[in-house]
């Protein structure tokens, strides 16, 4: 069975590698510094005793005040999983780093994020509408998120 | 002599044959040489996630149908699953069995589909199509019976699933169990070592197994890469810690070897519901809970082995009756993200047959 490693026994881990990450740690998930998330998820992948390396699942919730972005991690190696999480605040451009560089297959999911989220990952090598189409106006799992009144026109798809 | 070309681009799909729904890829081209590729998608985007904000838990069930709708049976399970995290629900014996039963039935439905399209991508008109669907077919009657619907079959259910098999049920499964061996046998006599088949797919398209982990690839894609990961034996779920079955690990991760897997796929499901239809007791097939699921607020993700890879519902509750937040962790779409790495260097038709060997649904890619 798949150990669920808990924030809480990762936070001390985390916390001896970069002093400023970790803003709480609980039984679900640890979740650091936005900023910090790109170095963080290198550590996790490439140190020999967490060896996180396959990135299952990320993606974004919208809590109105703030974005939590969520990374499901797991070791294959060590049949192990962990839940990294990391809040973004404001609803003009919420930003944070890209996690490609790390795991080659962050690169389809950060791109619905950003679609559907409208969460920035920046150093994403090729960050655009993937699921909608380029000249969509909003964001739509938003939870403002209104559709427009109709008759409404789409400009043409890229 | 020599030739000087220009690189031209290619537009494939959306409405292509091969392209195995609506799916579209602009390929760069140097005569037959394919230097680019960009996949783009979304033209079946249908907002599911969205969608689930505004229908209660139990109704979601149909949404998730309608994602992977050619394994509509594995994606119900892993919805329920997390549901059942969420809420501490525990799902009752006969009905684990009975959704191991049909999950695994899917799986064998949804590897036919994906070995007659390979087929038909590589130029074997119809021919192991038919043979494919035609097996198909008698375990969609199956599905029928159990619960009125082939495709789209919305059986399972919070705490099991949603009506006990009627007893023209099991001689049915029987005979399809002792059936199926030798239409294996007869449809791999066709192709495993077919000359013309192993020529076209030995070698082309080859992932390594730390690029296919890197690239977060997951099911047959990434075990015919060398790497023995399977959700199923990692983390059971459901009745997998009772059954014994093997987990066929390819080497070279070539588009043979992802045709390989599939058929041993088959192999091992068929093994898993002969050990269920031994082991299943007579008793409730749901766990009886309240009318309007109402889970308390948190959030789950439980991972499971979909025919097409490491399928996950991420859920939030804020303890009303609807999901706060719902997240498809897709195969699908995730198993694209190499393609570009397997297609560049390669000729233009082995592109399609590349891309008929990751078996993506396109329901699920754009949900």
């Amino acid at each position: 069975m798949t150990t669920a490693v808990t924030g809480n026994e990762l936070a001390d881990t985390v916390q001896r590698r970069f002093p400023e990450a970790v803003e709480e740690a609980s039984e679900g998930a640890l979740r650091v510094a936005p900023d910090a998330i790109a170095d963080v998820c290198r550590f996790l992948r490439e140190d020999a005793l967490q060896d996180f390396d396959l990135l299952s699942s990320l993606t974004a919730v919208d809590y109105v005040e703030y974005f939590e972005i969520v990374y499901h991690l797991t070791s294959i190696a060590r049949n192990a999983s962990v839940v990294l999480k990391a809040r973004v605040y404001g609803r003009e451009a919420p930003a944070l780093p890209s996690v490609v560089g790390v795991w080659q297959g962050a690169d389809l999911q950060e791109r619905e994020a950003f679609d559907l989220m409208g969460v920035t990952f920046t150093g994403h090598p090729n960050l655009k509408r993937m699921l909608t189409w380029e000249g969509f106006q909003g964001y739509p799992l938003r939870r403002d998120y209104l559709e427009p009144p109709l008759p409404y026109t789409w400009p043409q798809g890229g | 002599m020599t030739t000087h070309s220009e690189p031209t681009i290619v537009n494939i799909g959306p409405h292509h044959p091969s392209t195995h729904g609506v799916f579209r890829m602009r390929l760069t081209m140097d005569g037959e040489n394919i230097l680019d590729v960009e996949p783009v998608i979304g033209y079946l985007h249908r907002g599911s996630e969205k969608l689930a904000e505004e229908r209660n838990y139990t109704q979601v069930i149909t949404l998730t149908d309608r994602m992977d709708y050619v394994a509509s049976m594995t994606n119900n399970q892993a919805y329920v699953l997390s549901c059942e995290a969420l809420a501490g629900v525990t799902p009752t014996e006969r009905g684990m069995y009975l959704r191991v039963i049909g999950a695994e039935l899917q799986r064998i439905v949804s590897h036919l589909v994906a070995t007659g399209f390979f087929l038909q991508d590589l130029g074997a008109f119809a021919t192991p199509l038919m043979y494919s669907m035609r097996e198909r077919e008698r375990i969609l009657d199956l599905f029928e019976m159990l619960c009125g619907a082939r495709i789209t079959v919305s059986y399972m259910r919070i705490g099991g699933v949603f009506q006990d098999a009627p007893a023209e049920f099991w001689p049915a499964l029987r005979r399809i169990l002792d059936d199926f061996p030798a239409y294996i046998d007869e449809l791999e006599g066709l192709i495993t070592d077919n000359e013309i088949v192993t020529y076209r797919t030995k070698g082309v398209g080859a992932i390594s197994g730390a690029d296919a982990i890197n690239g977060s690839l997951t099911g047959p894609v990434l075990r015919a890469s060398g790497v023995s990961w399977d959700v199923r034996v990692a983390a059971p779920y459901d009745v997998y810690d009772r059954v014994t079955f093997d987990v066929p690990v390819g080497d070279t991760g070539d588009n043979y070897d992802r045709y390989l897997m599939r058929i041993r796929e088959i192999r091992e499901s068929l093994k898993i519901v002969e050990q269920c239809v031994a082991q299943i007791q007579p008793g409730p097939v749901r766990a009886t809970n309240a009318m309007l699921f109402r889970p308390p607020p948190g959030e789950s993700y439980v991972p499971i082995e979909a025919p097409k890879g490491e399928l996950g519902f991420y859920l939030v509750s804020d303890g009303t009756i609807a999901p706060y937040r719902m997240h498809v962790r897709a195969p699908s779409l995730i198993n694209l993200t190499l393609m570009k790495q397997m297609l560049v260097g390669w000729k233009l038709a082995d592109a399609i047959v590349s891309f008929g060997s990751l078996d993506v649904n396109m329901g699920e890619v754009d949900r």
